[in-house]
């Protein structure tokens, strides 16, 4: 199919949008007034906090509003006609074969029922734009472009025959197949792991340069977007902050919030070495029923440090950290904690060594009981571990959340009511209210925001200070392991692959594995994953 | 929207939209928001509720009090005329309220109970617990409920005790089969194995962290459930098995005035009498079945565009 416009042209151009949510009984601003101009075969960068209207404007580029969400103000011009104008019948002849759209989820947005290459073609087929053999044969191309694994054959295979990283991939496919002038990217690679993600990441780049298609990249991760994008727009309560071009943007931003979110990836925590262990892990060999997930794992854990796990999903550190816990009695070797052996089961530990282990969660919303407010989450474990009752326990509550950064006003909230980063915070309190020794932080920071990730970071930084605590960090992202660790232990597929001081880690030479999960994070600069593609063998 | 402020803080972070209503305000939001058939089901529950309470204040005459004239007509002496037996129709309809309703609801109490805690029991358990009650549940709802409480009444004979305990009984194998189900989702929270990691006992992790977020599927249930207990009763009532007389009762009111149906080519009135108290238990259940329809749809989150 020809291209209708040229490199070069606006496809696209938003002016003075602004578009209402309806909740609470009430209408509220979530886009107040954005103007935006997309070229064709241009990249555009949208980024902000969540709450900052992003995945909103990104719709409503395609001319589309979510269920509860009406556009009061503002003309969408996308090649030439307004979409704000426009029917749902007159825009849906748009939707899916001019202007596409890739979701964060890949796992939600796929039929699980049908084949991957019939959801790939589905609207390309439908619209009349190939038949059925041509756009099967354009669908394999796309999934060798894409770098899929035996291209030809893949289509057959049904969404949960693939992994998540290729079924992002196909997803690629299924909005590039018919070929449109405007791709939408709603946060694609949030869900996928670093080492997954490079891959995924230039394999899109890789197509938007080659069909020359104008793009719109929605994303809070500053560092994919300097990869992706050749404008970057930061938007903040529905407002535009700035707009400039990716290496302008990133050498010089001109507006404060601009600069803070820059300067979030900087934090680092320096490191100390501690002798005495507090918890250590010898010869855990653990799994479900028959499949062994853990394989003689030795961990040392010293007093009042942090030290960061990190591996890939599926490489045992939530499963280390059950086997810690007690929800998964290990099948041999032992967990000693402050000197001493605890129980496998969880059944057989005292309270008090309950009380000592203390968990965080990464999804803070499943963490909390929704129908809970902030006073009774705090306050059971005051209740519960330190028999705190009455005036004395709203009291403890009051405190704790002041440590937290939160004040007194919040006791009566419900989990709903509350932002990522304030959820985040009072699971937190949580774990701080049972006075614990040790604290297991599983992925804490990686569901949220970057500037919200740096308060969470900073604020577990300063409890450790303040009250000795010594973490367990579960990770998969290197730049939090800068931030908060003092040791660093790699895992791979079930087996520590190396264990000691987050200097002596990060040092080359490095084991292959942690080689290429270093290689594999992201950087601010718009060069390197040009770099990396180039370093790496096929 | 939160105060705008050019640095991060926790407390300005932009969340939900938070503000805190009173229960009666949100309660007055849901009510004004209720489509009619809402209301109107609202309005006859609450109507059946006055009429149950104060059955003895506003029945004419008493629930099994005898007059010399059997199958006299509608006149104003006698509402909706009398029995064979000679009893007032009308003042034995306002007692059946009371004791058909009242025993459908003590059963469906009942069978909550029993069916949700096993239920919430077999969730959380997941092991050899779950599978005995949950294999006991298939075993019993193999067999045709009417006819197993037939012969069971048949057996143990036709108290009201009986009664509520085999229908509860009877009706608590689908009560726990929807507890269980919707427990589970809930079980795998983080928030359950947070409690667990707590130590918290197995009533705790039932009463506090799971029942109440299982809560509106259930209270749906409730109502459908209560409707089926209801026409069981009324079932077994007219087939002779339920409530006894001289209890008033719905169904069996039915049975004893249903030859007078045949003389509606005669006497209109006399044919529809006994169509009335069949009518107050359509009248009921629909009700309750537009009241659940609502609740159901406000609390599923599925919204109409």
């Amino acid at each position: 199919m020809s291209k209708r416009t040229k490199k070069g042209d606006v496809l696209l151009s938003i002016k003075g949008l602004k578009i209402q949510g309806f909740s609470d009984e009430k209408w509220h601003n979530i886009i107040n007034g954005i103007d935006l101009t997309l070229h064709a075969g241009e990249v555009l960068g949208l980024i902000g906090e969540s709450g900052a209207g992003k995945s909103t404007l990104g719709l409503a580029a395609m001319g589309y509003t979510q269920p509860g969400c009406r556009i009061t103000e503002g003309e969408i011009i996308f090649d030439g006609v307004d979409l704000a104008k426009l029917t749902d019948g007159e825009k849906r002849k748009f939707w899916g074969t001019r202007m596409t759209y890739v979701a964060q989820s890949a796992a939600a947005a796929f039929n699980p029922a049908r084949r991957l290459i019939v959801q790939t073609t589905a609207s390309t087929i439908r619209a009349g734009i190939k038949d059925q053999s041509s756009a099967y044969e354009d669908a394999q191309q796309l999934y060798d472009v894409l770098n899929l694994p035996d291209p030809e054959n893949i289509g057959e295979r049904y969404p949960h025959q693939v992994s998540g990283g290729q079924l992002q991939r196909v997803m690629t496919a299924m909005a590039m197949s018919p070929r449109p002038d405007l791709l939408v990217f709603d946060e694609p690679t949030t869900a996928l792991d670093v080492t997954t993600q490079v891959e995924v990441l230039a394999s899109m780049r890789s197509i938007v340069e080659e069909f020359n298609t104008a793009a719109i990249y929605i994303t809070h991760d500053l560092a994919v977007v300097a990869q992706m994008a050749d404008v970057i727009k930061v938007l903040r309560y529905g407002n535009e902050v700035e707009e400039a071009p990716t290496r302008q943007m990133l050498s010089a931003p001109q507006q404060e919030y601009t600069k803070s979110l820059w300067s979030v990836r900087s934090l680092e925590k320096p490191q100390k070495l501690v002798k005495d262990s507090v918890l250590s892990l010898k010869g855990i060999n653990a799994g479900y029923g028959a499949a062994k997930v853990l394989n003689n794992v030795n961990i040392e854990v010293p007093k009042g440090s942090t030290v960061a796990v990190v591996g890939e999903s599926g490489s045992g550190k939530s499963t280390a950290a059950r086997v810690i816990t007690g929800l998964l009695p290990q099948m041999s070797g032992s967990v000693q904690f402050n000197g001493e052996g605890l129980p496998p089961a969880l059944a057989d530990r005292s309270k008090d060594q309950k009380r000592r282990i203390q968990m965080i969660y990464q999804m803070a919303d499943t963490a909390m009981n929704p129908r809970q407010t902030v006073s009774e989450i705090i306050g059971r474990p005051l209740e519960f571990y330190l028999g705190m009752r009455g005036s004395k326990k709203t009291q403890r509550i009051t405190d704790l959340l002041e440590m937290i950064e939160l004040d007194a006003s919040f006791m009566q909230r419900l989990p709903g009511e509350l932002s990522g980063g304030q959820k985040q915070r009072i699971c937190i309190a949580r774990a701080l209210a049972a006075e614990p020794d040790f604290i297991i932080c599983d992925e804490v920071t990686s569901a949220l925001d970057q500037i919200v990730q740096e308060g969470i970071l900073k604020l577990l930084l300063r409890l450790q200070e303040e009250l000795g605590l010594t973490y367990l960090f579960i990770t998969h992202d290197i730049s939090t392991v800068n931030a908060i660790a003092d040791q660093v232990v790699v895992m791979n597929q079930g087996e520590v692959v190396e264990q000691g001081l987050k200097t002596e880690v990060f040092q080359p030479p490095h084991p292959e594995y942690t080689e290429l999960l270093l290689s594999s994070v992201p950087e601010m600069d718009p060069d390197w994953l040009t770099n990396l593609i180039a370093k790496r063998p096929q | 929207m939160k105060k705008e402020t050019d640095t991060y803080s926790a407390v300005g972070e932009v969340g939900a939209v938070y503000e805190r209503r009173s229960l009666w305000n949100r309660t007055l939001i849901d009510l004004r928001k209720a489509p009619y058939t809402a209301l109107f089901g609202m309005v006859v529950i609450l109507a059946y509720a006055i009429v149950a309470i104060f059955a003895p204040i506003l029945a004419p005459y008493g629930e099994a009090q005898v007059f010399p004239e059997p199958y006299a007509p509608w006149s104003s002496t006698y509402v909706f005329g009398t029995d064979q037996i000679g009893r007032d129709i009308f003042s034995r309809m306002i007692y059946g309220a009371r004791n058909t309703v009242g025993i459908a609801v003590a059963t469906t109490f009942l069978a909550f109970l029993i069916g949700g805690v096993l239920g919430l029991a077999a969730a959380i358990n997941r092991s050899w617990l779950d599978q005995l009650l949950s294999r006991s549940v298939d075993v019993l709802m193999a067999i045709p409920s009417l006819i197993f409480a037939l012969v069971l009444l048949s057996i143990f004979g036709s108290t009201i005790t009986n009664l509520i305990l085999i229908i509860a009984v009877l009706d608590s194998t689908r009560v726990f089969r929807l507890t269980r189900a919707v427990a589970l989702n809930v079980v795998v929270m983080d928030y359950v194995e947070a409690a667990r990691l707590r130590g918290e006992g197995l009533g705790w992790i039932m009463r506090r962290e799971i029942l109440p977020n299982i809560l509106p599927p259930l209270i749906a249930e409730f109502g459908l459930r209560f409707c089926f207990v209801f026409l069981t009763i009324a079932a077994l009532s007219f087939l002779g098995v339920g409530i006894q007389p001289p209890t008033a009762d719905w169904g069996s009111m039915v049975r004893d005035n249903a030859s007078l149906i045949m003389f509606a080519q005669y006497d209109l009135k006399a044919g529809l009498t006994p169509l009335l108290p069949a009518a107050a238990i359509a009248l009921l259940t629909v009700a309750i079945n537009f009241v659940v329809d609502w609740f159901l749809h406000k609390t599923s989150g599925l919204h109409d565009e």
